[in-house]
């Protein structure tokens, strides 16, 4: 899932405060999952931005809405004849989802409520971690399903640093070495085998290479 | 500039070698590095420049390397992969060979969150041992990553770092053993305080073959008091500093815990001198060259080999 946080009310708060008409849109997937940005986040956000108004004798009005999704064109619709009526969108989606939501409605002013973070694992209540950095050449099958790319501070493909000790990482020492957990899975699985592999260099060019990446299905377009 | 690497022709003669580390300065005059030179010339065969270490900025590598040279030493270039791509990395290896630099140590540095530009993206484009590979390719095979032809090889001896006192120990060995099937000709290893520790490392080592296939230079850093041992012990990652050798300090007057640091760095050396597949060693007085002339006068290995 894609994780995101809310940013601080202030910054928020200074860019609606030009507008008296806000659309607040919350997104049901990804972002509700991680309590940033769904319907529950939409209704305590537009009330703490009512609450703020009154106090400051502003008067303000708000609409709330969540759609299932703020990335997907279908979903995105059901705003066609609402957003007409508003001097401004505050949009609780990801980072992809404002800019689909821009991208349809090119003359309105789309504002985030959110800071994007990154595609992670709800790992217990109220604790999110990044495991993934969408490199675009998955290699978990070599690294016991750790990646270093990922969770190896340094991304390192053949082997830890110098720097781990007590199976933690020295840039973090609440974060556990993915290559402790790389070496001692694989030790588990008989497979440090697959440790003696010198990597070649990774193919950056496919995470990063000419700009924004597509993916593009003929056999999905009919 | 066709000269060789002193380093290893005195490794390849199977005399016990002695490097030791020069950090550059925060500023860009070219006096404070050729004073540093002037201490260490004729005690040591060779002089690493660390590459901008713990993510603090420095005068270049690569630029202080051709000081040295300058002054007659044999500098290795200290290349770390968290700032600059691949692109960078090949342009600056063939740079150091033109400037008649002959020896290099491949690493990926401390992590920038450490130094003093903790906001700075961290490269990593590539990783040590893909750096060792890739001079490796350059040198022998005349080719850059991907395969394209280089008009001339450089010509570098080629080193690694090892720390065997970092997790996971059982590893650790099987880690070096990548290195040199990488392409590392020499190892220089993180300070040596726990030497027991080492001798258990060292044995692994010999198990997985390497002794014979690589130069092994132990790390040793003189410890100038006992606030710096008490800081290295629970600051610096990866670093294995004894009760005991903090305490042996301790127990010194204040004034005298510099003596005893260098006695406990010359007791290291005879100890490693002794220790099957030890090459030599590699002397890292940090911002205390002038240490580098007693403890190798101590260990008795002053004079060094002409070359």
């Amino acid at each position: 899932m894609i994780t995101a946080e809310r940013k601080p009310i202030s910054e928020i708060k200074e860019m609606v405060a030009p507008y008296r008409k806000i659309l607040v849109v919350g997104c049901g997937s990804c972002v509700a999952e991680c309590a940033a940005g769904g319907e529950k986040e939409v209704g305590l956000l537009s009330s703490a931005v009512r609450m703020d108004a009154q106090a400051a004798g502003k008067e303000i009005e708000i609409r709330e809405m969540t759609l299932d999704r703020q990335c997907v064109y279908e979903f995105i619709d059901q705003l066609t004849d609402v957003v007409g009526q508003y001097d401004v969108v505050l949009s609780l989606a990801c980072g992809a989802g404002v800019q689909a939501v821009a991208e349809v409605f090119p003359e309105v002013h789309i504002v985030p409520a959110l800071n994007t973070t990154f595609l992670g694992e709800t790992k217990e209540a109220g604790l999110w971690v990044e495991n993934c950095r969408g490199c675009g050449d998955c290699k978990l099958g070599f690294f016991a399903a750790v990646c270093p790319v990922t969770r190896c501070a340094k991304g390192l493909f053949n082997g830890p640093c110098g720097g781990s000790k007590t199976e933690c990482c020295e840039v973090d020492p609440e974060v556990p070495c993915a290559w402790q957990l790389i070496v001692s899975r694989l030790e588990a699985m008989g497979r440090l085998d697959l440790l003696r592999k010198v990597h070649p260099p990774a193919d950056w060019s496919k995470q990063q290479g000419k700009g924004p990446r597509k993916i593009y299905r003929e056999d999905q377009r009919a | 500039m066709t000269t060789e690497s002193r380093l290893k022709q005195v490794l390849h003669k199977g005399i016990f070698a002695v490097t030791a580390e020069c950090g550059p300065p925060k500023g860009a005059d070219p006096e404070v590095i050729r004073s540093k030179g002037k201490v260490l010339k004729g005690y040591v065969d060779s002089v690493n420049v660390t590459d901008n270490q713990t993510g603090v900025v420095r005068m270049c590598s690569l630029a202080a390397c051709a000081l040295l040279k300058a002054e007659g030493h044999d500098p290795v270039l200290q290349m770390v992969t968290r700032d600059r791509n691949r692109i960078a990395l090949q342009s600056d290896i063939l740079g150091a060979s033109s400037l008649g630099i002959r020896n290099i140590l491949c690493l990926s540095g401390d992590h920038q969150s450490f130094g003093n530009q903790p906001q700075a993206k961290g490269v990593f484009d590539i990783d040590s041992v893909q750096l060792i590979q890739t001079v490796r390719r350059m040198r022998d095979a005349g080719e850059i990553i991907g395969g394209e032809k280089l008009t001339s090889a450089p010509q570098l001896f080629i080193g690694a770092v090892a720390n065997p006192f970092a997790d996971p120990f059982k590893y650790r060995a099987a880690r070096l053993a990548t290195k040199v099937d990488a392409g590392a000709e020499f190892i220089q290893t993180q300070c040596i305080f726990n030497i027991n520790r080492f001798k258990e490392w060292m044995g692994i080592v010999r198990d997985y073959g390497m002794t014979d296939k690589v130069y092994i230079l132990g790390g040793i850093t003189p410890i100038k008091s006992v606030r710096m041992a008490e800081y290295m012990a629970k600051q610096v990652a990866g670093m294995d500093l004894p009760e005991d050798i903090i305490n042996r300090i301790r127990s010194v007057p204040a004034k005298e815990q510099r003596r005893e640091g260098i006695k406990i760095a010359v007791e290291t050396i005879l100890a490693l001198k002794e220790i099957e597949g030890v090459h030599g060693v590699h002397i890292m007085a940090i911002e205390w060259e002038e240490a580098v002339q007693n403890i190798v006068e101590d260990a008795k290995l002053f004079p060094r080999p002409k070359a």
